[in-house]
């Protein structure tokens, strides 16, 4: 008996034990992975190789080129959406214009895959299992934070290899600079998966903090022309700018990189070793003994009010700041007919201040796709995790019960638009029933994005993740459609397309109100299907 | 006419229920009769469709083939109407993280036909729940309470329980049995899914077994035994005779002046003349306990007996 003891206890009784089990936990990981990850490396990898050939069919020349450089220093307006110019070589405009959004993109994936791997698996119950094995206490976070390292690592690598005609060092930089960015999230998620006891949260707030990320460097990039200022240095997305990838590049700056990653490893370490397993840091206060919901629809709200708040107090932050900068938009040097041409595209027709808060209008719009995604896929999750089924087993009907979610979500869509439309009206200081005219104008096509949602959920419930990829394309489309001259078919494949560009153009109501119709009948349809389908069990 | 004003003599009604998912036949011609006003057990290993019996009952699945009556009604067309009149405790409950035990008590009772606030007061006392946690803060036993008095509170006709008591203790499981007798009293009809034997043998007044997606066995409890074997303990004055060679009669053993068997129970009429032949000095007859029963029907998925046809 003695012996049996001591051989077990012998070996590892010190430190090397609380990462015991690290090597399975991350071959787990990747194994649950392995559609999630290889897919977003994919899209943000793909999305940046296809940048040069793309940029230079659009500026051709190297004057054109010179062109979209100087006018891009030249307006602040211009400089808060796509960031400064360093370099007018191809490579040079390569990371100028996906730089911010690759290291966005790699954020979302990080923080994803560190959330899901430590403070979902605690949420569920199913990490006490693993970690009743010999599992040390450390392993679960490592693996975590090594899952998202592969992510960010075959993303550095696609772009250095996909980038390197381009510039050795500039694809070098740039790579790294997207991994950083990507890993100072994740291990900012690995905190917020230590601070709170839902998963949901955790992946809000560092959803938010990267919100937070973004406006800092445009609001940075609007003072400064040269990205100087201090609110672009506050910023993770920032620093990537800071890197001057294929403008005579600033190494040293990765190093900011390397130590916020290091300091917050440990601030996580550190917060992991002080807590329990499935505990936070928060304390639960206790509840009302007896409550006052009684219907499907209160449920609903009381589940998502929450976030829906949180959406909205994000929405009227970012309409004020980009509302601050919006006065710059008139600063532009009108010498070249292309850039004035894409941002036309981007937004509208007559001054650039309209198509500026256009284009913010349309940004917010696209965000706002992302919220009611989530929203929808809400009764999802409440029936995935079998909550649903005890409150259909009640007198509620699957419409009713399922009018609740889609009440929320529909209606929060135009109520963080609306919020988002009055702090752009704010900020801006004046316009602001065309700015709200603006952003309310986006609806239809959140909306029609959300019938999607309805209907994948409805008829294919399996399949209701891919209303992600809806919401996703509709992003991608809107963002690179424009400068890469992509085909008309392609752009009108996002909802958002076909929207009158206010303020500036006319309003043009039968792309709203095709677009409701569109939704009313995808929306139907789902519930129709929900209707008649079997829960899942 | 409601279906409330109704009358109807079975509160369920399941006969050739079908059912799959894929190539799995989960349901495969299920009959199952719940008397209104009686407490029924309904048995079953694992993976034998007892759940997915509930859930086309809830409403929540559909039924490929066959009839299925609920309080009369259609349990796919007629759900909402029927759910104000029944009450449904899972197995295994999900709360919400950030809801108070109270709160989903009560939003349960609100979704259904009714809470009875004096006896919500009185089960979350007996049941010694603090209805003021919050949902993740519960352990597996506690959830299930928050459950259980939701739906011993409502004012529901039906209570259909599927393995309500996993995860109580036994002084709780005590206090839920005493429940169900109240709710028996009160003329509500229960249908309890449970692999606890004791506890059906306890409050069923009938029970149906059902194996992979069958009806094997229905009926009281009473005519189950009858169709079973009675244990015989006996110490015989002389000579057993010819009581091992008697028509049902099995595993019979002799050890000096006693004998122990089994037997058929409506052969017991014949053994027990045999034996008081040969003169009897003491004699135990034990009638076959449900585990028996249970046994009896299983006993070829364990012991390899032909597979019945259209299981998975």
């Amino acid at each position: 008996m003695t012996a049996v003891a001591a051989a077990a206890l012998a070996p590892g009784a010190g430190r090397a034990r609380l990462f015991a089990g690290t090597g399975t936990l991350l071959r787990l990981a990747l194994r649950r992975d392995r559609v999630l990850l290889p897919v977003w490396v994919a899209v943000i990898g793909l999305t940046v190789l296809s940048l040069p050939s793309a940029l230079e069919s659009v500026y051709g020349t190297a004057a054109e080129r010179a062109g979209v450089a100087r006018q891009m220093l030249a307006n602040s307006s211009l400089r808060a959406t796509y960031g400064p110019v360093f370099s007018d070589s191809l490579g040079g405009l390569v990371a100028w214009r996906i730089g911010a959004y690759a290291g966005v993109f790699a954020a979302c994936l990080s923080l994803i895959v560190v959330v899901r791997h430590t403070r979902d698996e605690e949420e569920s119950g199913r990490q006490e299992m693993l970690s009743a094995a010999m599992v040390g206490r450390r392993a679960p976070l490592t693996a975590a934070l090594l899952a998202a390292l592969v992510g960010n690592a075959a993303l550095a690598v696609l772009i250095v290899g996909g980038l390197a005609a381009q510039g050795t060092a500039g694809a070098l930089a740039l790579g790294l600079g997207t991994a950083g960015v990507g890993m100072v999230f994740a291990t900012a998620a690995a905190i917020a998966a230590q601070l709170t006891e839902s998963a949901r949260l955790a992946k809000g707030l560092t959803g938010g903090l990267l919100g937070a990320a973004y406006v800092l460097r445009a609001a940075g990039d609007a003072a400064e022309n040269d990205g100087s200022s201090a609110l672009t240095w506050a910023s993770p997305i920032g620093w990537l700018e800071n890197v001057r990838s294929f403008a005579d590049e600033r190494w040293w700056v990765l190093l900011l990189f390397v130590v916020a990653v290091a300091v917050q490893t440990c601030v996580a370490y550190g917060l992991a070793g002080r807590r329990d397993i499935g505990m936070s840091f928060l304390p639960t206060r206790p509840g009302p003994a007896t409550g006052r919901l009684g219907t499907a629809g209160a449920l609903a709200w009381r589940l998502q009010r929450g976030g829906v708040l949180g959406w909205g107090a994000a929405f009227l932050a970012a309409g004020l700041a980009f509302g601050a900068i919006t006065g710059g938009a008139t600063d532009l040097v009108g010498d070249n007919e292309r850039t004035r041409e894409i941002v036309e595209r981007m937004g509208g027709q007559a001054g650039l201040t309209d198509a500026f808060l256009a284009s913010m209008a349309g940004m917010l719009g696209m965000v706002a796709a992302l919220y009611i995604v989530q929203a929808v896929l809400r009764q999802h999750a409440e029936e995935t995790a079998l909550r649903a089924e005890p409150v259909l087993a009640g007198a509620v009907g699957r419409l009713r019960w399922a009018g609740g979610h889609l009440a929320v979500a529909f209606g929060g869509a135009a109520l963080i638009m609306l919020l988002g439309g009055l702090g752009l009206g704010i900020g801006y200081g004046g316009h602001l029933g065309p700015v709200l005219g603006a952003c309310l104008v986006q609806l239809p096509a959140v909306w029609v994005i959300g019938g999607c949602a309805v209907l994948l959920y409805g008829v294919w419930p399996q399949a209701a993740p891919a209303a992600w990829g809806v919401a996703g394309a509709a992003l991608l489309i809107g963002w690179l459609g424009p400068v890469l001259d992509l085909p008309g078919a392609v752009l009108e494949l996002s909802p958002f397309t076909h929207l009158p560009k206010l303020p500036g153009e006319e309003m043009v109501w039968g792309a709203v109100e095709g677009l409701t119709a569109m939704t009313v009948a995808l929306t139907a349809i789902g519930l129709a299907g929900l209707r008649s389908r079997d829960l899942t069990t | 006419m409601t279906l409330a004003q109704r009358a109807i003599d079975n509160a369920v009604e399941v006969s050739g229920l079908h059912k799959s998912f894929g190539r799995t036949h989960a349901l495969d011609g299920l009959n199952l009769h719940v008397g209104t006003g009686e407490v029924h057990g309904f048995l079953g290993p694992n993976g034998a469709g007892k759940s997915t019996t509930i859930r086309v009952l809830l409403g929540l699945l559909r039924a490929d083939a066959g009839t299925v009556r609920l309080l009369g009604g259609d349990p796919w067309t007629d759900a909402v109407a029927l759910h104000r009149r029944i009450a449904y405790v899972p197995g295994d409950v999900a709360l919400w993280r950030n809801l108070s035990g109270g709160e989903v008590i009560d939003l349960y009772g609100r979704l259904r036909g009714g809470l009875d606030r004096a006896r919500r007061t009185e089960l979350t006392e007996r049941f010694e729940l603090d209805p003021t946690k919050k949902g993740h803060t519960y352990s597996k036993g506690n959830r299930q309470k928050v459950a259980l008095v939701a739906a011993f509170a409502s004012d529901a006709d039906l209570l259909i329980l599927d393995e309500p008591t996993a995860g109580l203790d036994p002084l709780m499981e005590e206090v839920f049995q005493r429940c169900v007798a109240e709710e028996r009293d009160r003329g509500r009809t229960v249908l309890l899914s449970s692999h606890i034997l004791s506890q059906v043998e306890e409050l069923c007044d009938r029970v149906s077994i059902i194996r992979k997606g069958r009806t094997v066995e229905s009926g009281s409890l009473a005519d189950l035994r009858h169709l079973t074997r009675t244990s015989v303990t006996a110490v015989l004055a002389g000579p057993p005779g010819g009581l091992s060679g008697l028509p049902g009669v099995h595993g019979f053993e002799a050890r000096g002046g006693s004998v122990r068997f089994q037997v058929d129970t409506d052969k017991l009429d014949a053994v027990l003349r045999s034996l008081t032949e040969s003169g009897v000095r003491s004699l135990t007859c034990t009638p076959p306990t449900l585990e028996e029963l249970f046994l009896r029907h299983y006993q070829d998925e364990l012991g390899g007996a032909p597979a019945e046809v259209g299981a998975r």
